[in-house]
């Protein structure tokens, strides 16, 4: 990786928040695809939202034109982003706000809990934000004897269930109704024991139980779909309302945003906000979203604290194909429609971000080497590339990650010798007519070796031919 | 150095110099008919909005209300209550009823702006009903000519239909905790 | 029209029966067909699986070989996919400026079977016969790279004899992706066995595709189950007539 000007590209740090897995992918993807529960749960959530997230598409006439708009608003902000963080913390400094800039996670947690113990609070709402988890912000919290308390369901459903997030928008996809129930059940205190499974009732579960926790907590932590650097306004896409209690009821908000989440100006809300909720949660509009300008007096906190966070991010940004990762807006649209995802589903990636863009992003943000399983966790068949809102070619940036990460010896070495041997078409013919090949690897292949035993585990080799085309050709 | 010149260095570093920004192709729809009310009703009404139309509110909202309570905002225009309403705190009502700065036909979108006429953001939060007044000159087909006419200093809020979640095997349910029930009166003049 | 073929490793070594046949149907179809025997491998594997580096011969050997000509052809949409969008992308990364532009070059004259037919040849009734119940599956590179669309299928609407069924979920992938199907043989296997259950919910005794290398995705698992469903490229669909059937 070239680095400019002197400074060193700084990777997200070992040892903190969530961006490294336990095991390599295939091994993790392996449990995840004998869970039947975990498939179905998956296969009808994922093709439920396809069908949805189609449709609403289908209504506009200018999807591909919006699409175009929002990538090269990305690039653009990319290209500009020193000067329009600047301008970011200038405006929301101007409105009554406080800007802190966090380099790592490390940094990110200090702050926020730094500004916790200041207001003296034992407890903070949380709206969901994939910063916080990426960072492990809960763990900091908690060891600082501060309790986080999640607010959006499906969070609540991932801590009531001492769980992780397996999806970037519903992070208990894996969880079926009656599933749900039963960690609301056994968790949930104060729930009533007559709980049914039907969706309406698991909600308004959940709306009595944060209710009181809504009108007496001081502080709230968020993240931020958008930072607009024009006007300092912060946004926050929701469906719920527990976002509007967290950004509305407490006297303190603390906003942890990584720095690529900057928009250039107001108006380019009206890109975003056209291609946002329809790629991912399949409606015209999610019921709520709030825009806030540092402090209104009279009306919501009267404390606001924005975190720019790095945490890998500008190392991401110097790779230059790579740094199309950043233009990421979080929609899960690729999720949604990989097919890997689909069936391995998110805790497989290891990562807080799973699917397409956490197999890209995450081994960036942490550095190939910690995560070099990611970028083959792909067939590169496409389909994310196709669904992006922003049009991220995530594709193009896997197989540009598979050339920075280690590879096996062995792989090496017969990779070598094929392009060697396909670069000489005589000794590329004698091998071709090896036909020992057949006798090596026995009938339909159930001989091979590891790892290409994993092949003929499920599919038969086809029988090689009497004569190639290329002998076939000569003797016509 | 501080984390900030530590950041915007590594960031500076990563671009190497001036990378080219790209022009912003703004070919997508930007000028639209005016707005199609039924539109706005058809698409407010498929995310399980109740739509109202008619000249009386206060009518109107006296049916809606019944015998529950209700909170308003300071600048609600006294000719939309009914007589009747019994007016409480923000944490008594059963409901509130405010005015908008701008609805979007497209989306089945209402704005709040914290104008006197609809307050502060915690009135249309708590209660478990909102009834939203609409003005017909209120009404704009798209989202470009929303972002235009809304001021981005106000604290905002965008509403489209009541509260909801996809949370439970990506399907929509109404209801969680924000208001279970959105009332829009389209205002007939 | 004087077409270069190229085979694509896969088809010449294992699966010579997809080039013989494009071969023989060009040929029915008045045009001269030439295969230039330097060629070997468009080095998609290599890129792929991320050896960049060792596939920048290949792409030089791809672009020599077939810079002479006018048109080529390639059984396969995603050896043509490869050639079309990744070739450039290993020469820039090489510095390689001059191979990049010749890549480029070659790339525009390059075609996959269907696009050939329908876009350059013009042509869509290429007079096969082909009496069978057969299921198309779209492949991803063919599908999504290339953007082929219904140019196999409109090619398949006019075989006589031939029974086209659609197959239910047609654009998900099958699970092969090249190393993927060995670097993560459990998940692949898991998409074959959804692909191979949409194949056989058709009823259909052949599964044709664009490309030898899904084909024999597919084709292996069928066979591992025994299924009796065949898998048969689309050169060799639209190669047979009632003279020679495959
Ligand atoms: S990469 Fe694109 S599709 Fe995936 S979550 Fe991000 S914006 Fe959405």
């Amino acid at each position: 990786m070239s680095t400019f000007l002197g400074m060193p590209v700084a990777h997200a740090p070992r040892g903190v928040g969530h961006l490294r897995g336990d095991e390599p992918f295939p091994a993790a993807a392996r449990t995840a695809l004998a869970n039947p529960q975990l498939r179905r749960n998956l296969q009808h959530a994922t093709t439920t939202i396809r069908g949805k997230s189609g449709r609403v598409i289908a209504e506009l006439p200018d999807w591909q034109e919006l699409r175009a708009a929002g990538s090269a608003l990305k690039a653009y902000t990319m290209a500009n982003l020193p000067r329009l963080l600047e301008q970011l913390e200038e405006k929301v400094t101007a409105a009554g706000g406080v800007v802190h800039w966090a380099a790592d996670a490390a940094e990110a947690n200090r702050i926020v809990t730094g500004l916790v113990r200041a207001t003296g609070e034992q407890r903070v709402i949380k709206i969901k934000s994939m910063a916080t988890q990426e960072i492990g912000l809960n763990e900091a919290l908690e060891d600082a004897g501060i309790t986080p308390v999640e607010t959006d369901l499906a969070e609540l459903i991932v801590q009531l269930g001492d769980d992780k997030p397996s999806h970037i928008l519903v992070p208990a996809i894996h969880r079926n109704r009656s599933e749900i129930r039963e960690i609301f059940l056994r968790a949930m205190p104060g729930v009533d024991p007559a709980l049914t499974d039907d969706p309406p009732a698991l909600a308004a579960a959940a709306r009595r139980y944060l209710r009181e926790t809504f009108l007496t907590t001081k502080v709230a932590v968020s993240g931020a779909n958008f930072g607009i650097a024009e006007t300092g306004t912060l946004t926050v896409v929701e469906s719920e309302g527990n976002g509007r209690m967290c950004l509305t009821l407490p006297d303190t908000l603390i906003t942890v945003m990584g720095i690529e989440k900057v928009v250039p100006t107001w108006q380019d809300l009206e890109v975003f906000l056209q291609l946002l909720p329809r790629a991912s949660t399949g409606e015209r509009m999610n019921p709520y979203t709030s825009m806030w300008h540092g402090v209104t007096p009279g009306d919501g906190p009267q404390n606001f604290h924005l975190v720019l966070l790095d945490n890998g991010r500008s190392a991401v940004l110097a790779d230059e194909v790579g740094r199309q990762a950043l233009h990421c807006i979080r929609c899960s649209a690729c999720l949604n429609v990989c097919p890997v995802y689909e069936r391995t589903g998110g805790h497989a990636y290891g990562s807080v971000y799973p699917g397409p863009i956490g197999a890209v992003l995450s081994p960036q943000l942490t550095g190939v080497e910690d995560n070099a399983s990611l970028p083959y966790a792909s067939s590169l068949c496409g389909a994310c590339f196709d669904a992006c809102p922003v049009k991220i070619d995530i594709p193009s940036i896997l197989v540009h990650l598979r050339n920075q990460v280690p590879h096996p010896a062995g792989e090496k070495a017969v990779m070598a010798a094929a392009a060697y041997t396909m670069d000489r078409p005589r000794l590329y013919a004698r091998a071709q007519r090896a036909a020992k090949f057949a006798k090596l690897v026995g009938k339909r292949g159930r001989g091979l070796p590891p790892p290409l035993n994993g092949w003929s585990a499920a599919r038969d080799l086809p029988t090689p031919p009497a004569e190639t085309f290329r002998d076939w050709w000569r003797g016509r | 150095m501080s984390s900030k010149d530590l950041i915007l260095g590594r960031v500076r570093s990563a671009l190497g110099g001036h990378p080219a920004a790209p022009e912003i192709p703004r070919s997508y729809r930007r000028d639209f008919p005016p707005a199609d009310l039924d539109v706005l009703i058809e698409r407010l009404v498929d995310y399980k909005a109740v739509v109202h139309r008619g000249a009386d509110v206060a009518a109107i909202v006296g049916d809606i209300i019944g015998a529950g309570t209700l909170v308003v905002p300071p600048g609600l225009p006294p000719e939309w209550l009914p007589p009747e309403a019994l007016l409480v705190d923000v944490d008594e009502a059963d409901g509130v009823v405010t005015g908008a700065a701008v609805a979007i036909a497209e989306t089945g979108t209402i704005v709040l702006d914290g104008s006197p006429d609809q307050g502060r953001r915690l009135l249309t939060l708590l209660p478990d009903l909102h009834i939203c007044v609409l003005r017909p000159e209120q009404v704009v087909a798209s989202v470009p000519e929303a972002v235009a006419r809304l001021d981005p200093t106000r604290p905002l809020t965008w509403i489209s239909g009541p509260s909801a979640t996809s949370d439970i095997e990506l399907n929509r349910v109404e209801g969680v905790h924000g208001p279970r029930n959105l009332h829009v009166i389209l205002l007939e003049v | 029209m004087r077409i270069a073929l190229f085979a694509t490793c896969l088809a010449d070594t294992m699966f010579p029966a997809a080039a013989k046949a494009t071969v023989r149907l060009l040929e029915r179809l008045g045009h001269e067909v030439v295969f230039p025997e330097a060629q070997t491998c468009c080095g998609q594997m290599h890129i792929n699986t991320g050896y960049q580096k060792e596939a920048l011969p290949l792409v030089r050997r791809y672009v020599r070989t077939f810079e002479p000509y006018d048109v080529i052809v390639a059984p396969s949409g995603s050896c043509t996919g490869s050639i079309r969008h990744q070739h450039k992308m290993v020469a820039n990364a090489a510095g390689d400026s001059g191979l990049a532009a010749g890549a480029e070059q070659v790339a525009t004259r390059t075609y996959e079977l269907s696009e050939l037919l329908i876009d350059v040849l013009k042509v869509e009734d290429v007079g096969a016969y082909y009496p069978h119940r057969v299921t198309y599956h779209p492949t991803c590179h063919s599908l999504r790279m290339l953007r082929v669309g219904d140019r196999p299928l409109r090619l398949l609407r006019h075989v006589r004899g031939l029974d086209l069924v659609e197959l239910p979920a047609a654009e998900q992938c099958c699970g092969f992706g090249g190393t993927f199907a060995v670097k993560n043989a459990d998940t692949s296997t898991a998409m074959l066995a959804d692909k191979m259950r949409h194949v056989l919910d058709t009823g259909a005794d052949v599964c044709t595709a664009g490309d030898t290398s899904c084909l024999m995705h597919i084709g292996g698992g069928l066979s591992r189950l025994r299924t009796g469903v065949k898998t048969v490229h689309l050169a060799e669909i639209l190669a047979s007539t009632e003279a020679a059937t495959v």
